[in-house]
């Protein structure tokens, strides 16, 4: 991928979010959850540190039990190792569940190793076999304006986008790591008894 | 020289035999699996029969989970489950999803309940070891969770592949944090599941109800 021009990450994270309106927000461990939180800690976040290759699944568990769009934000390391997943929400179809995928085609956490996608795995291709309702690769500014106004409109079905970002590392923007206090927060947020 | 697992069938054939029930009986159909043991050219059969014939456990797991408000279970499936998910699916109140893998359903789980919704998932014990990491997020966040495990590997099995995993399953899940609660009667399931519910859903523990295999029955081959 050329490094030239191509997107920043928490540029990117932060436009999408500023267009969420009433959306839940799943985040995937790593980098991604660090740009969601750069982007404004808020009580719709959940924010994972762990559990690598959830995200995706979380946000679809959530996104039969709400009502609200739901977002999740993760990385194409994640997204990998949750490749399965992706066939299991393809038959589901939920309507309100968008995954983009931040996509550097390397694992940032652990000395940037070239991921499947660096080596040309197209996880919008395989989400599009898989039988989402809407799948594309945005790697530039105007691609980026296009899909904060995608995003907020209703679909027939599940969405993912891959979000080609550059491979710089960021300082790193840290949530609270209390799995507990952000799922009663999450709760408490839509309605729901914290315990 | 006669294996164990042949001195097993033997024992139990006997057992049957010595309590007076019918091996041939057939009437419950979802308890009585007929295995089939081929050794130097005779076929020899029997059936596992359960000591509570009379009480359908599938539907009565099922009124359980309905009446504890659980609208949600994802599964892989397996042949024990096949009755339970078969009054899931056909439930309009009750969402289902099939999974590639029986990980998905930890994280399937935990996303239901941050949107305020109780799912179960039902897995066969060999879909245990696909779990392990992803029982991490129900461990440190505290999250519901109740998992329904059918046994293979430990009575009766004819397939040594089902072993290994079979016999790490509860060690498996209490290595991680999750509490198993074990049935070897469809009694006792009934008994284990209600404990269950309440554990997972009111008091926020990680459970898996262990269904074993002497219950089911041992696999038709």
């Amino acid at each position: 991928m050329n490094e030239q021009g191509a997107l920043d990450r928490r540029h990117a994270v932060a436009s999408l979010l500023k267009n969420r309106q009433e959306a839940l927000v799943v985040s995937g461990l790593g980098s991604s959850t660090y740009d969601v939180h750069a982007a404004g800690d808020c009580d719709a976040n959940y924010y994972l540190w762990g559990a690598m290759g959830s995200a995706a699944l979380v946000g679809y568990g959530l996104a039969q039990a709400s009502k609200r769009a739901v977002w999740v934000i993760t990385g194409d390391g994640e997204q990998l190792m949750g490749l399965g997943g992706l066939a299991t929400v393809g038959i589901a179809k939920p309507k309100n569940l968008t995954i983009i995928v931040i996509d550097n085609e390397h694992y940032g956490e652990t000395g940037m190793q070239v991921s499947h996608t660096g080596r040309g795995l197209a996880l919008n291709a395989v989400a599009a076999a898989c039988g989402f309702a809407k799948t594309g690769v945005i790697s530039d500014q105007s691609g980026l304006d296009a899909l904060c106004e995608e995003i907020k409109l209703d679909s027939s079905g599940p969405r993912l986008f891959v979000v080609k970002v550059s491979a710089a590392e960021l300082p790193r923007s840290l949530p609270s790591r209390d799995a507990v206090h952000i799922k009663n927060r999450f709760r408490q947020h839509l309605g729901f008894s914290a315990r | 020289m006669m294996s164990g697992w042949r001195k097993d069938v033997q024992r139990h054939r006997g057992d049957y035999r010595r309590r007076g029930i019918n091996s041939m009986t057939n009437r419950h159909s979802c308890f009585n699996h007929k295995a089939k043991v081929v050794r130097r050219g005779a076929i020899y059969t029997f059936r596992m029969q359960n000591e509570s014939t009379d009480l359908d456990w599938p539907l009565e797991v099922y009124r359980q989970l309905k009446a504890a408000d659980v609208r949600h279970v994802t599964y892989v499936p397996d042949a024990g489950h096949s009755r339970l998910i078969n009054l899931l699916n056909h439930d309009p109140e009750v969402v289902t999803s099939v999974l590639t893998t029986e990980e998905e359903g930890i994280a399937i789980a935990a996303g239901a309940w941050l949107g305020g919704q109780r799912s179960a998932i039902l897995m066969q014990s060999s879909g245990v070891g696909n779990c392990i990491n992803m029982l991490s997020l129900p461990a440190i966040g505290r999250f519901p969770l109740l998992i329904f495990v059918t046994m293979r590997g430990e009575w009766a099995e004819f397939n040594p592949w089902q072993v290994p995993m079979g016999a790490a399953v509860e060690q498996s899940l209490h290595a991680i944090g999750v509490r198993t609660l074990r049935a070897e009667t469809a009694q006792e399931l009934l008994a284990v599941t209600a404990s269950a519910i309440a554990l997972s859903y009111e008091a926020d523990q990680q459970m898996a109800v262990i269904i074993s295999q002497r219950l089911l029955g041992s696999k038709k081959w």
